[in-house]
């Protein structure tokens, strides 16, 4: 009897790891793609390496050493961390592995969680290695065993792309067996795979480029790609991926008759589109994202001479923005046969309020934000970093985002264009580690007179909570040792280092005047446990409530905007809710006294 | 109710607010749905979506295609939240079923005075115009049944009349699921909220 479960997306990736006999594991948390490594951690009977590096370039190179011993690894990221990691990656390509190495990257069409929707199939052409595009959490675990497979025939490390509606999406999953041999270490001392002086990278170009074509033919006679020619269908559709699924069942439900190629690797199987392309008049690709397909799909049409129409993102039938679903596929036909399907019309008959995300009620971030805003006023400028404080943008403290680590460089740069204005940046204790560091070195040794706060929260919060340095165990819960960031920031030149307690207003603006005051990069360290990972790790507080006796309806509390503060109208005063987590700020910023803790 | 009692197709979207649960209430679904040898494709929100965000939870009953429900596609809403339940109308089918929470959670939006939440009541008569449904403060009953915490697990019960898995299985995967000091206020939640569904 085969064994089925119940899994997230991501699960199964885990599943189809440990069924591919990986034996290291690193990576950076990163939505969609965390919970790879979370599972694997949380097994007890672990046979294999398992780590979250500092960033996805660290962890890139740690399983390109340990593929280099002939043992299968992986390494996992979201998107924009592979722009972290192209600088190994790319050279990697060249170099090729031992052992099967793949990289895994998620996708966030419609940047569900990200802040950019780039595709990583255009990473794969760019490094010239195959990428696996699964359509289905089932198909992403059984992918998995082939890709290492694939990767060691090949000697060249593969991408694993799932998108988020893959690795967040569940289903049932029929399982396989996890193997019990795994390959021995060693190190094979191969100096012209190895290292890549020029005499040694161009002949490794030449290579990669050769194996090209070999590669392609075997993805195309892999299960992973298919092709069902309906005899005298004039139409043709190509689905890679997730839309191929999307594809599909648009069709079914219309009943419609087309001939239908599904890609679920890269480099696209040539020789399955010439086959679908002879046979049809009009084909549509229906692809998230880049027109990865349907630019090969024009070349080849084009090369074969066949007057086939190409309907895709080109004209404007498919979006090159966001993800797509059933609905866009039927558009799509809409506007290619002028079909008569009726466009779904959702009106929604009240005016409804945003529910955008915000920080948790209690959460530091939005003190240490209260406190920065209080000493440095409207006026300064605010650069800011990715972690949940980006949602400090609501505090008015959150004015540039754009990749991890940047808050400090950004900051040194404002100030060396002439920007005369006080900058205060913010960059989370996960993301200093990161590549926050790199730019604190440079702002000390370039002079840049700013003030950085690092909000250690003692944990990487946004993406599920995974240890970092700072916080003094690994990602099994093993004990390591505690970074300190303030003697690192010491230790890396800073003039000025401070540790704070955030919920603490007065000793936090304090600290913030004294940076503010300081000529040069000034440190300040808002030290306290993410409200929900303490909460786990047994810090109890008793909560706030509000004497109606004394509240005078003033609406400060309510502005300093927690979820847990709500304000009556009726009685003009202001009220505590039960998601209050006993931070105490409210009662700081109360005028009146009117906030106290609640009597035990 | 009963008449879907052959049918195994089904889908269903839950929406809500982020941390009220609405991941375990699909989980224990889907959990009950693979017992009973039915497909199951279901769609979360997680990351930063999740942080008090509005989220939707999409989870379709013997398909083996895409987890995302087409728009008009649902056949049911589960509603942990009354506003939620209006934002992804669009997915469900003219004439569908709503069950709905009535207890509201108010957003920051709203508490800052930037815009105005419409009346628990306003929203009720909307649904009813062009839907079927099913309203009760599930907050409330999960308090009777001993904790507010059970308000997901109430509204699975309160759904679980219209899914084609038995009440058994789904009782089974909620005690495999919900944490083991709360598994007697988990059942009884469900039960409240199945009556509370079949008496109206």
């Amino acid at each position: 009897m085969t064994m089925r479960e119940y899994m997230l997306g991501n699960v199964a990736i885990a599943r189809g790891l440990l069924e591919g006999g990986v034996q290291v594991i690193a990576g950076y948390p990163g939505t969609p793609s965390s919970e790879i490594i979370d599972t694997l951690a949380s097994r007890e009977d672990r046979d294999y390496h398992i780590e979250w590096s500092v960033n996805e370039k660290v962890a890139m190179e740690v399983a390109v050493g340990a593929a280099w011993t002939g043992v299968r690894s992986v390494v996992t990221m979201k998107h924009v961390g592979l722009n972290v990691a192209a600088d190994p990656f790319m050279t990697l390509a060249y170099a090729g592995t031992k052992g099967g190495l793949i990289a895994i990257v998620a996708d966030d069409p419609s940047c569900h969680s990200s802040q950019n929707e780039q595709d990583t199939r255009r990473y794969a052409q760019f490094a010239l290695v195959p990428c696996f595009d699964p359509s289905t959490p089932q198909e992403a675990k059984d992918m998995l065993p082939y890709a290492f497979e694939f990767s060691e025939k090949f000697e060249i490390p593969v991408i694993f792309r799932p998108t988020t509606r893959i690795s967040h999406g569940k289903s049932d999953i029929e399982l396989g067996e996890i193997p019990a041999e795994k390959a021995v270490p060693h190190f094979e001392k191969l100096l012209d795979r190895w290292v890549m002086l020029p005499k040694n990278a161009r002949p490794r170009h030449t290579h990669i480029l050769s194996i090209q074509q070999a590669m392609e033919d075997e993805l195309a006679e892999s299960p992973w790609n298919s092709l069902e020619i309906k005899p005298g269908a004039k139409m043709g559709v190509i689905g890679s991926g997730i839309a191929s699924v999307y594809a599909k069942e648009a069709l079914q439900e219309l009943g419609l008759e087309a001939s239908f190629l599904k890609i679920g690797t890269y480099p696209v199987p040539k020789k399955l589109i010439l086959e679908l392309l002879s046979t049809v008049d009009t084909v549509l690709i229906f692809e998230e994202l880049e027109p990865v397909v349907e630019e090969q799909v024009r070349i080849l049409a084009q090369e074969a001479g066949l007057e086939v129409s190409v309907l895709g993102k080109e004209g404007g039938f498919v979006s090159r923005e966001g993800e797509l679903d059933v609905s866009a596929f039927l558009e799509a036909l809409r506007k290619a046969f002028d079909l008569d399907i009726e466009p779904d019309s959702g009106k929604v008959p009240l005016e409804l309020a945003p529910r955008p995300p915000s920080l948790c009620a209690g959460c530091s971030h939005r003190a240490t934000f209260y406190s920065m805003k209080k000493v440095f006023g409207k006026d300064a400028i605010y650069p800011s970093d990715i972690g949940c404080y980006t949602l400090g943008i609501q505090s008015g403290t959150v004015e540039t985002t754009l990749c991890m680590g940047s808050s400090i460089s950004i900051a040194s740069g404002l100030y060396h264009a002439g920007e005369k204005r006080p900058i205060c940046c913010s960059i989370g204790d996960s993301t200093f580690f990161h590549t926050g560091m790199n730019s604190l070195l440079n702002a000390v040794f370039n002079k840049a007179n700013i003030t950085v706060t690092i909000l250690d929260n003692r944990i990487t919060a946004m993406t599920g909570h995974q240890p970092n340095p700072g916080v003094g165990f690994t990602v099994t819960g093993e004990p390591t040792v505690e970074v300190s960031l303030a003697e690192l920031c010491k230790a890396m030149g800073a003039g000025f280092v401070t540790v704070v307690d955030p919920y603490n207003l007065e000793e936090t603006q304090e600290a913030f005047k004294a940076a503010k005051e300081f000529e040069g990069t000034a440190v300040v360290i808002a030290k306290q446990p993410c409200v929900i990972s303490g909460k786990r790790a047994g810090i109890k507080r008793v909560p706030y409530i509000v004497d109606p006796e004394k509240c005078e309806g003033c609406k400060q509390c309510v502005k300093f905007g927690c979820p847990a503060i709500e304000f009556d109208e009726e009685n003009k005063c202001a009220v505590i809710t039960s998601l209050c987590s006993g931070c105490g700020v409210c009662a700081q910023i109360c005028k009146f006294d009117a906030i106290r803790e609640v009597k035990r | 109710m009963s008449e879907r009692a052959g049918e195994k197709k089904l889908d269903l979207l839950i929406t809500g607010v982020g941390g009220q649960g609405a991941i375990l209430a699909s989980d224990i679904i889907g959990k009950a749905a693979v017992i009973s040898g039915i497909p199951i494709r279901a769609a979360e929100t997680h990351g930063m979506a999740q942080r008090g965000g509005s989220v939707v939870n999409h989870i379709r009953l013997g398909s083996d295609l895409g987890s995302m429900i087409p728009k008009k596609g649902a056949d049911i809403m589960l509603a942990l939240e009354p506003m939620e339940a209006v934002r992804y109308l669009d997915f469900l089918k003219d004439g569908g079923v709503i069950i709905v929470n009535t207890q509201s959670i108010i957003p920051v939006t709203v508490t800052s005075g930037l815009s105005k939440y419409p009346e628990v009541q306003e929203i009720l008569d909307a649904l009813s115009e062009k839907y079927v449904v099913k309203a009760f403060n599930a907050d409330e009953l999960a308090h009777e049944a001993g904790s507010r915490l059970a308000m997901n697990v109430a509204m699975v019960g309160a759904v679980s009349g219209y899914l084609p898995i038995s009440k058994e299985v789904l009782l089974e995967s909620v005690k495999v699921l919900v944490p083991k000091k709360t598994i007697e206020i988990n059942i009884r939640a469900f039960e409240m909220g199945r009556e509370e569904v079949e008496e109206s």
